[in-house]
């Protein structure tokens, strides 16, 4: 019924992907050289590494995330991208070793003006720096329990996904239910876990750079935008594995519904940075302010020009059924969000750690150029490792037939 | 006048949808299907137009958005200024954020409404109106095909009940409709 066409990197593709780490090391040794001598370097360096490391990171954990959400609910249309979501979930492991790189390297240099709670000063009774907010929350955040924690949350995250990996590879030769209702209570597990640790990993690894301020909101507002900038990779994947001929199964239907994710995860977005926002702003109480006004001082065009791209664009260009089933559209509406969401990250990490001294130069290009070739080249290679429809899915025939 | 309709009754819908791409193959033009859900692809085989409740939705849409703006502008700016936790109520925009979930409240609550209201006067289906469908097995578990000898004048009834009888169909059944 169906043809297994095996992918194979196009010469194009391979050119551009070593291009872009190519001129992203350049770009990054520029501004390692000129940078340098500056008293913020190393700050701007790790915020950098975190910045990047986190957000291509999170993309991995998203389509992870997707693929189980899709076990989990027994979705039928999926079936025919399935493997483009793993491809993207395949960065996991080379996202959580950038992560863990950036996070070790943060932790020997004391946090680095990155988490303030990792400076000895801050907490030392006595110390000229003592702050007894902090060393209020040291139960919490202190070094061996956020390691505790990463490594909890990385472990956890690879084993379900190698699990995922390696039962979705044995389906194909042997095929059967049983494999599914076992990845169907996997799935359910994971996502029971990765609600609770989306949540307090975004507080780790985000929330404590600015360390005296809180909100509950946030997990879910990093996750929104993980989610979101997920949904757009996986379009964008698609229909790109489209125009080169692969995916025959995959018809407008398909395109549509991955549109329509991307609409509907933009939305969730928007919704949660408002909700924060306003409830914030509403409230006007000082501790809690705080953190949006070092965003409005330092970023204030960029900070709300990001929410509207995020948030008018999709919703205006996305909003009728035929723009979500054209190819260009979705393609141009996607690069500017997933920008969109890089962005968000960026303002998230940068005004705790940096504030009125960040800058955007060859550094900060250098680094995402660099990432994001490696990002763009992993998914390719995890793609020609495995045929591009799951032969023995047993949903594939109603995916083959999807049509909405 | 009086037309001559045939109603083909089946009780699968994959048997009609196969039935119906046979007979819009020869010519004949179905002019409605009565089914108890709705048959995934049986409208580009029948020949029906893209819903337009999309436009109007989001036209009700913009309403509710605006209507509700102008409210608010008007009750708690213009009116009576409310003085509200010492947020700035001088002009509308100093106090926009405030208004937003209203806004939003108020935009879903038309299009919602307004989008139901629509369907329901559409398709002739308010509460209390006759129903519209020729078999009221066809809310339970069968599925009915509806021709008219009108839009098929190339076909004679018996010609057209011959090509009905071959696909698939359980009964068959003529009215006069006004």
């Amino acid at each position: 019924m169906t043809t297994n066409m095996e992918f194979k990197i196009t010469n194009r593709a391979k050119t551009v992907t070593l291009a872009l780490i190519v001129v992203g090391l350049l770009f990054t040794a520029i501004g390692i050289f000129t940078g340098m001598s500056d008293h913020h370097f190393a700050t701007r360096l790790l915020a950098n590494g975190l910045i990047n490391s986190f957000f291509f990171f999170a993309l991995g954990l998203g389509a992870l995330f997707f693929l189980a959400l899709q076990y989990a609910t027994e979705t039928g249309w999926y079936a025919s991208v399935k493997r483009v979501i793993e491809a993207v979930a395949g960065f996991l492991p080379y996202g959580m070793m950038l992560m863990l790189l950036t996070l070790l390297t943060i932790t020997f240099m004391h946090g680095a003006h990155i988490y303030s709670w990792m400076d000895p000063a801050m907490y030392t009774k006595g110390s000229h720096h003592y702050d007894a907010i902090i060393a209020g929350k040291r139960p919490f955040l202190n070094e061996i329990f956020f390691w505790v924690r990463t490594l909890v949350y990385m472990a956890i995250y690879y084993i379900f996904w190698m699990g995922f990996r390696k039962r979705s590879l044995l389906e194909d030769s042997i095929g059967g239910t049983e494999l599914h209702f076992k990845n169907y209570k996997k799935a359910a597990t994971f996502l029971v876990c990765f609600a609770v640790f989306s949540s307090t990993s975004s507080w780790d690894w985000l929330m404590s750079i600015d360390v005296h301020w809180f909100s509950t909101l946030f997990g879910w507002y990093t996750f929104a935008g993980m989610w979101c900038s997920t949904m757009v990779v996986l379009v964008l994947t698609t229909l790109y594995l489209k125009k080169l001929g692969y995916l025959p199964n995959v018809n407008d239907s398909h395109i549509h519904d991955l549109g329509k994710w991307t609409f509907a995860t933009s939305f969730l977005w928007s919704y949660l940075w408002f909700s924060q926002f306003m409830l914030i702003w509403y409230a006007n109480i000082g501790e809690e302010v705080a953190y949006y006004i070092m965003r409005i001082e330092n970023f204030k065009i960029l900070y709300f020009s990001m929410f509207l791209i995020n948030f008018a664009f999709p919703m205006l260009i996305l909003m009728s059924r035929d723009a979500k089933r054209n190819a260009g559209i979705l393609t141009l509406v996607g690069l500017i969000i997933l920008t969109g969401h890089w962005l968000d990250v960026y303002i998230m990490v940068s005004a705790g750690t940096l504030g009125a001294q960040a800058q955007f130069g060859f550094l900060e290009l250098g680094m995402v150029l660099a990432v994001l070739g490696f990002f763009v080249r992993m998914i390719l290679v995890n793609l020609t490792k495995a045929p591009l429809t799951p032969a023995n899915h047993p949903f594939l025939d109603e995916s083959v037939h999807h049509e909405i | 006048m009086a037309e001559k309709v045939i109603y083909a009754m089946y009780d699968d819908d994959d048997v009609l949808k196969d039935g119906a791409k046979k007979l819009v193959a020869k010519g004949v033009k179905i002019s409605e299907v009565f089914s108890p859900f709705p048959i995934h692809g049986i409208d580009p085989i029948i020949g029906i137009k893209n819903t337009r409740l999309g436009i109007l939705a989001f036209i009700y849409g913009i309403t509710g958005t605006m209507l509700a703006t102008y409210g608010m502008r008007f009750f708690m700016v213009e009116d009576w200024p409310m003085n509200i936790g010492g947020k700035p109520n001088f002009t509308y925009l100093d106090n926009m954020l405030a208004f937003i979930p209203i806004t939003f409240e108020f935009t879903v609550l038309c299009a919602a409404h307004g989008m139901a209201i629509t369907y329901l006067l559409r398709n002739k289906t308010l509460p209390g109106m006759p129903a519209q469908n020729p078999d009221p097995r066809t809310t339970d578990d069968k599925f009915v095909m509806e021709i008219r000898l009108s839009e098929n004048s190339s076909f004679s009834a018996e010609q057209l009940e011959g090509m009905i009888r071959e696909t698939g169909m359980i009964e068959l059944d003529q009215k006069e409709i006004k």
